[in-house]
C-alpha cells in the first residue's frame, strides 16, 4: 500500500489492547469475529461508524498490554488503513509490522489532528496531510528492513519471498 | 571498551556478533519460543502459511495451555486441542497438559527450561519473567513466535537501557511487587518504553527469587522491552534445584556500560504500594488511599502466584476468616506449588478463612473466568494489569497490590494495609 486516505477516529493515551479486543473475545481467532468487538470497550459505536480506509489517531504507548496479535487484527480487518500515535508500545508495534498494518509515530500530528478530519498519508515519504486543516506533519519513516515487511504485507509473506 | 549493558551482551552473542549498540537491527538465534493457548493457535495457522514443513527444534518451544484452561467453552477447547495437535504432530518436548501444567510464566523457570544468557520470546506479554535468572526474554506476537518456531531466529531492535539500582533490605510486609509498582508510579507506563530496565546493587542479594520474578514480570507494565537482573548466589542456587546438570552463560554488563538513566532506590524505605484504576501508574502507598470498600480479592497470577506469595498471605489469613461478603479466590500458579502449599497446611488456612482454592490457571486475571466482576464491583488482585475491564465489567475496579495487601484487604473487606491487622 503506498497511501492511506480516510476519516479520523481519535483516541487518547495508553489505548491498551484490553480495551482494544476485549479477553472475552479471545475464543476466537477469526478475523471477522475480532473485528466485530473491536475497541468495545473504550468506543461502542467504532464498529457501527467505520468505514474502509479510515484512520486511528492517537497519543502516546499506544497497543500497551498483552501480547495479542488479536488487537492490530481487529483493527485491521474492522478497515482502518494506518494507526498514527505520539508513540506506540513495543509489542505492538512488532505486531503491526508483522500483519501489515501500516502504523506511523508523529507526535505533532498525534496531538493536532482532530475526530473526524480527513486526513491522507503517504508512506514512501512519511508525510501526513490533515486535509481538514490543510496542515501537513512528517511522519518517521520506517528503517528499510521494516519498510520490506511492510511491503510484502507482514512477515509471513516476507519469510516466504525472502527465504 | 565494549561498553555493553547485560541485556545488549546477550543479544549480540545469539546474533553472532562482538558489539552491538541500541537502535541496531540484528538477527538473532533462539534459545525457547514460548507460546499458550490464546496466542498459539494464531501462530499455528501462520505456520501454516509459511508452509513450514516443522518446528526448528522440538526441544526449544514450550506450549502451555493456561489462560482459559480447564476449557472454559467450546471456543476455548477448539484452540486447546488446536495445541494439542500441533504439539503431538511436531513432536514438542515441552507441552503441558492440564494436570502438569501450570501459569507459563511460573511454570517454565520451576521446570528448569529458563536458564542465565538464554535469548527467550514468547507469545505472551510476560515473557519478561525470566530476566530474574539473567535471561534476555521478551514478548512478541502470534506471527513472531511461528516465524520462531520455523526458523529459531528473531529480528530485534537493540535496546537502550534504565538502571535501578538498589540498596538495603525491604521492610517487614514489603515485598517485591511494592518495589515494582513503586518504580512503575515513578517512571509511568511508558517510562521504560523500547528499552531495558537492569537492576543492580548490593540490594539485589536481598531480594528472593521469587521478588525478583515478580519485578522482572512486570517491566512490561513500564512499557520495558525486558526486565533484568544479575545471576548470584541465589540464582545459582534455583538453576540448582530447577535445572540441575544444565548449561548456562553469565553476562555481566560492563563497567561502563551506557545507561540513559540511573535510578538510586534504598530498599528499606519502601512501603506497601497499591495500584489504582485504570493503569499500573497510578501507584500509591497507605497515607493516600483511605477508606475503599471492595468486593473481590484474587491471590495468584504469574505475578505472584508462587509459593512465597502464598506463604506471605496464608501468614495473614491463618486462624482468621474473611469478611462478610467478600469472595476471596486463591490460585496457585503451577501443580507444583499448589501440591507445596497442601504440604504446608496452606489449602487448609485458605479454606478455613472462607477463601476458594483453584487449580491453576489464568482465569480472572484476564477476565476469563473463575471471578469475573460485576459491574461496579471493585477487586484487590496480585495480578499486574487493571486496565478499563480487564478482569469483567467495564465499569468495574480492579486495585493492583502485594499478597500481604490482599489478604489483609480481605480480612476487613476494604484495602488495608497489613500492618493494620
Ligand atoms: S496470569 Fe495474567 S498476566 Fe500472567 S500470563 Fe496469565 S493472563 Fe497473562
Amino acid at each position: 500500500m503506498k497511501n492511506a486516505n480516510g476519516s479520523v477516529f481519535k483516541y487518547g493515551d495508553n489505548v491498551d489492547t484490553d480495551v482494544i479486543i476485549p479477553a472475552r473475545y479471545l475464543n476466537s481467532t477469526e478475523a471477522a469475529d475480532l473485528a466485530a468487538h473491536c475497541m468495545e470497550d473504550i468506543d461502542k459505536t467504532f464498529v457501527s461508524r467505520v468505514s474502509a480506509g479510515d484512520i486511528m489517531v492517537a497519543g502516546k504507548n499506544f497497543g500497551c498490554g498483552s501480547s495479542r496479535e488479536h488487537a492490530p487484527i481487529a483493527i485491521k480487518a474492522a478497515g482502518v488503513s494506518c494507526v498514527i500515535a505520539e508513540t506506540f508500545a513495543r509489542i505492538f508495534y512488532r505486531n503491526a509490522i508483522n500483519i501489515g498494518l501500516p502504523i506511523v509515530e508523529c507526535p505533532e500530528a498525534a496531538a493536532e489532528i482532530n475526530e473526524g478530519d480527513r486526513v491522507n498519508i503517504d508512506f514512501d515519504s512519511g508525510i501526513i496531510t490533515d486535509e481538514t486543516t490543510g496542515k501537513k506533519y512528517q511522519g518517521q519513516a520506517f528503517p528499510p528492513f521494516m519498510q520490506k515487511i511492510i511491503d510484502c504485507e507482514g512477515l509471513v509473506n516476507y519469510i516466504n519471498q525472502n527465504g | 571498551m565494549s561498553k555493553m549493558t547485560m541485556s545488549q551482551k546477550i543479544l549480540a552473542k545469539h546474533a553472532g556478533l562482538d558489539f552491538v549498540s541500541p537502535g541496531q537491527l540484528i538477527e538473532a538465534e533462539l534459545d525457547l519460543v514460548l507460546g499458550n493457548d490464546i496466542t498459539s493457535p494464531v501462530a499455528i495457522a501462520q505456520m501454516d502459511k509459511l508452509g513450514a514443513d516443522g518446528v526448528f527444534d522440538k526441544d526449544k518451544i514450550a506450549l502451555v495451555p493456561d489462560h482459559f484452561v480447564p476449557n472454559k467453552d467450546i471456543k476455548s477447547a477448539e484452540n486447546c486441542k488446536c495445541v494439542r495437535e500441533f504439539a503431538r504432530r511436531n513432536k514438542i518436548t515441552n507441552y503441558f497438559e492440564v494436570g502438569e501444567m501450570g501459569i507459563e510464566h511460573a511454570l517454565l523457570p520451576e521446570k528448569g527450561l529458563t536458564v542465565p544468557g538464554d535469548l527467550i520470546i514468547g507469545a505472551d506479554s510476560h515473557t519478561c519473567t525470566y530476566g530474574a535468572l539473567g535471561a534476555f526474554s521478551t514478548g512478541v506476537g502470534s506471527t513472531d513466535m511461528a516465524a520462531g518456531m520455523a526458523t529459531g531466529k528473531a529480528w530485534f531492535k537493540v535496546p537502550s537501557a534504565i538502571r535501578f539500582n538498589l540498596s538495603g533490605k525491604l521492610p517487614k510486609y514489603v515485598s517485591g511487587k511494592d518495589l515494582i509498582l513503586h518504580i512503575i508510579g515513578m517512571i509511568g507506563v511508558d517510562g521504560a518504553l523500547y528499552q531495558s530496565m537492569e537492576f543492580t546493587g548490593e540490594g539485589v542479594a536481598n531480594l528472593s527469587m521469587d521478588d525478583r520474578f515478580t519485578i522482572a514480570n512486570m517491566a512490561i507494565e513500564a512499557g520495558g522491552k525486558n526486565g533484568i537482573f544479575p545471576v548470584d548466589e541465589l540464582t545459582v542456587e534455583y538453576l540448582k534445584e530447577h535445572a540441575p546438570g544444565k548449561e548456562y552463560t553469565v553476562f555481566e554488563a560492563d563497567e561502563d556500560a551506557e545507561y540513559v538513566q540511573t535510578y538510586d532506590i534504598d530498599l528499606s524505605s519502601l512501603k506497601s504500594t497499591v495500584a489504582f484504576p485504570h493503569l499500573p501508574e497510578n501507584a500509591r502507598t497507605f497515607d493516600e488511599i483511605g477508606d475503599i470498600a471492595i468486593d473481590q480479592v484474587v491471590i495468584g497470577s504469574c505475578t505472584n502466584g508462587r509459593i512465597s506469595d502464598l506463604r506471605a498471605a496464608a501468614e495473614i489469613l491463618k486462624g482468621r476468616h474473611i469478611a462478610e461478603g467478600i469472595r476471596c479466590i486463591v490460585i496457585p500458579a503451577t501443580q507444583a506449588i499448589y501440591m507445596q502449599a497442601l504440604n504446608e497446611g496452606m489449602i487448609a488456612t485458605f479454606i478455613n478463612a472462607g477463601c476458594v482454592v483453584s487449580t491453576p490457571t489464568c482465569g480472572p486475571c484476564l477476565g476469563g473466568y473463575m471471578g469475573v466482576l460485576a459491574s461496579g464491583e471493585k477487586c484487590v488482585s496480585t495480578t499486574n494489569r487493571n486496565f478499563v475491564g480487564r478482569m469483567g465489567a467495564i465499569d468495574s475496579e480492579i486495585y493492583l497490590a502485594s499478597p500481604e495487601v490482599a489478604a489483609a484487604s480481605a480480612l476487613t473487606g476494604k484495602i488495608s494495609s497489613p500492618l493494620d491487622i
